[in-house]
């Protein structure tokens, strides 16, 4: 059924939709709205035969997921940026223990400085963590991925993030196509655990391997990710079987075929991007956009494919490894190794920044004359960055940096009284 | 695509009035989009909220930086935050009060703007007389309603009746409507000025 709902309500229902049976969270923004949701469809009884357990930590969320998921339990939760890195042990602990959990992430920047707002550094700091990560273009899509990923997970048994612009998506009000219970039903069947907790027959799950079995636990988990590789873009053919839309899979091509110049991001800007291709095709630009649903597996192969017939290529990311660049650059310059490609790497909309047409516009039809640096910040304030600078070299003590840029800026909070 | 941007203050319903925009253009069939300028938002700060509403789908992210319409829940902003920043020549612009723009200092404005485009109503008033609370977003959609022309009174009520229930949804389609009748024949009066 056709609904104008917030994205985080569409995400609330669509997870009701796939039947979990224990749902485990700790609020934080972005992602409070879904838990909210989903705790008021257990409390009203419309999301029967699921327990909802109030917790008072994201370590103490996963480490219930982990718990419920190994009884056999179909088991959702959902965070954001610090709730996401304080969970991290447990993270590591439920993929490398297989169990198949479904989690949101609503995308958000991690501090310090401290920033509520959308970027990718949180689930991408999880990168090697052994989940799967796929990221939603629109809020049809998270809706679309979450019914997706429970399959997913439970056919490989490993963990699986849906991930989705904080805000950006998760507070936005758009169309979305809920659909029905039959329908979720014929598409995900019950949870069948390769492994389970049972008092009946005990096992114990978590045993300590050393050198003796490591390295073949870790690489099977690895064949696990690359068996996923295979069965995503078969997910998204059965899905649109039975919902009648494309949603999910590996990559996802917008005006590629002849295009010289092909920009790759994930998520919600996506959106944007077509948009401003559209426009800079009309004046004649060979151009098109690629989207990368799954960031784990990173789908290697399918990427040079995509890429094997423009000049170059330009990743726009809303992340930053310090340091170096870019993450989803650096993936994605792996898939063309040898391909003779140029390669531009564009750091943009970092703590939610917002990234205009008209930014996008102008970086893209430099890339197009081969004028980018290799590795662009988009719209960053260099008079700021730079009157820091000076004033570093000027002073040694010159106090806590980002006070002293949002003085600059003016806000009139940080100003020395 | 048409796209209204919404400056008003926490606490005085700007993000909802532009979730109930995009559920009112949804029940008519068309795409919308509603979302806030994200932040912490407390009590009496200045608060930004968008609708986008199209034909097709609606792929654009980007804030909203030159709207084809401006609802002003409060006056006072006007001369804190650029609220006409990017308006497009002989944009709506809808205004909670009960001044005239010349009063709000706007004469600079008025001149030259097509006057059936500028309209004022007091949308607290309206709200505390038929909701009793001073929360002048839902009447300020019934007078955007009549001035723009883009969306029916129907729509709007259907849009209070999706989000409230009761007593406070039958005083919000009350002040919706009261407010969409007084800035009818303030258009009407605008034009019949104009004629003259």
């Amino acid at each position: 059924m056709l609904k104008q709902c917030e994205g985080s309500h569409a995400v609330a229902e669509a997870v009701a939709l796939c039947r979990p049976e224990v749902i485990c969270a700790y609020p934080i923004s972005p992602q409070t709205h879904i838990v909210e949701g989903l705790g008021e469809m257990v409390k009203d009884g419309s999301l029967a035969d699921c327990e909802f357990i109030n917790v008072e930590s994201e370590f103490a969320a996963m480490s219930v997921a982990i718990g419920s998921s190994a009884t056999g339990a179909r088991t959702y939760t959902a965070t954001a940026s610090q709730g996401l890195l304080f969970m991290a042990e447990a993270v590591f602990n439920a993929s490398g223990l297989g169990l198949p959990i479904v989690m949101t992430v609503a995308n958000r920047a991690i501090g310090a400085p401290i920033n509520i707002w959308n970027d990718h550094s949180d689930s991408l700091s999880m990168r090697d963590c052994g989940w799967l990560q796929l990221f939603a273009e629109t809020n049809q899509e998270a809706l679309d991925l979450h019914i997706q990923a429970f399959k997913l997970a439970e056919e490989i048994s490993l963990p699986v993030m849906v991930c989705m612009d904080g805000f950006i998506l998760t507070h936005a009000y758009e169309r979305v196509d809920v659909p029905t219970q039959a329908e979720v039903d014929a598409f995900l069947p019950p949870y069948e655990p390769r492994q389970v907790l049972d008092p009946a027959e005990p096992v114990s799950i978590g045993a300590m391997v050393g050198p003796e079995a490591f390295m073949e636990v870790r690489y099977l988990a690895h064949a696990k990710q690359m068996q996923a590789l295979e069965r995503i873009p078969q997910l998204a053919e059965e899905f649109k079987q039975v919902f009648g839309r494309e949603s999910g899979g590996l990559i996802r091509p917008y005006r590629c075929e002849d295009a010289e110049t092909i920009v790759i991001a994930m998520g919600s800007v996506l959106g944007t991007l077509k948009d401003t291709v559209d426009e800079l095709r009309d004046a004649g630009h060979k151009i098109g956009v690629l989207g990368i649903v799954s960031f784990r597996p990173f789908p290697l192969v399918a990427v040079a494919a995509a890429l094997k017939n423009c000049k170059r290529f330009v990743v726009l990311e809303k992340s930053l490894a310090v340091g170096i660049g870019g993450i989803v650059a650096t993936n994605v310059r792996m898939a063309v190794t040898g391909m003779g490609l140029k390669g531009y790497t564009v750091i943009a909309g970092l703590g939610g920044r917002a990234i205009t047409m008209k930014s996008l516009t102008a970086m893209l039809d430099k890339a197009g004359r081969d004028a980018l640096e290799p590795v662009t910040f988009l719209d960053l304030d260099w008079k700021a960055v730079n009157k820091q600078i000076e004033r570093e070299k000027a002073h040694r003590k010159t106090g806590p940096v980002a006070e002293a840029l949002l003085r600059d800026a003016g806000i009139v909070g940080a100003r020395n009284y | 695509m048409f796209q209204v941007r919404i400056h008003g203050r926490g606490g005085q319903g700007v993000v909802t009035a532009t979730e109930m925009l995009s559920i009112a253009a949804f029940d008519e069939g068309r795409h919308a989009q509603a979302f806030p300028s994200f932040g912490s938002e407390r009590t009496g700060a200045p608060v930004v909220a968008f609708c986008r509403i199209d034909d097709k789908e609606i792929r654009l992210r980007e804030p909203i930086m030159a709207p084809d319409a401006l609802i002003i829940q409060d006056p006072t902003l006007l001369h804190q935050v650029d609220c006409f920043a990017g308006l497009k020549p002989d944009g709506y612009i809808l205004i909670n009060t009960n001044k005239s723009f010349e009063e709000l200092g706007l004469a600079d404005l008025v001149a030259g703007h097509r006057a059936e485009r500028l309209c004022t109503v007091s949308a607290t008033d309206l709200a505390l007389k038929h909701v009793g609370r001073p929360v002048p977003n839902v009447p300020l959609l019934g007078g955007f309603a009549a001035i723009s022309g883009l969306i029916r009174l129907e729509s709007v009520i259907k849009a209070i009746e999706e989000k409230f229930s009761g007593k406070v949804a039958a005083g919000n389609i009350a002040a919706a409507t009261e407010a969409y009748n007084i800035v009818r024949k303030e258009m009407e009066e605008a034009a019949h000025a104009q004629a003259v």
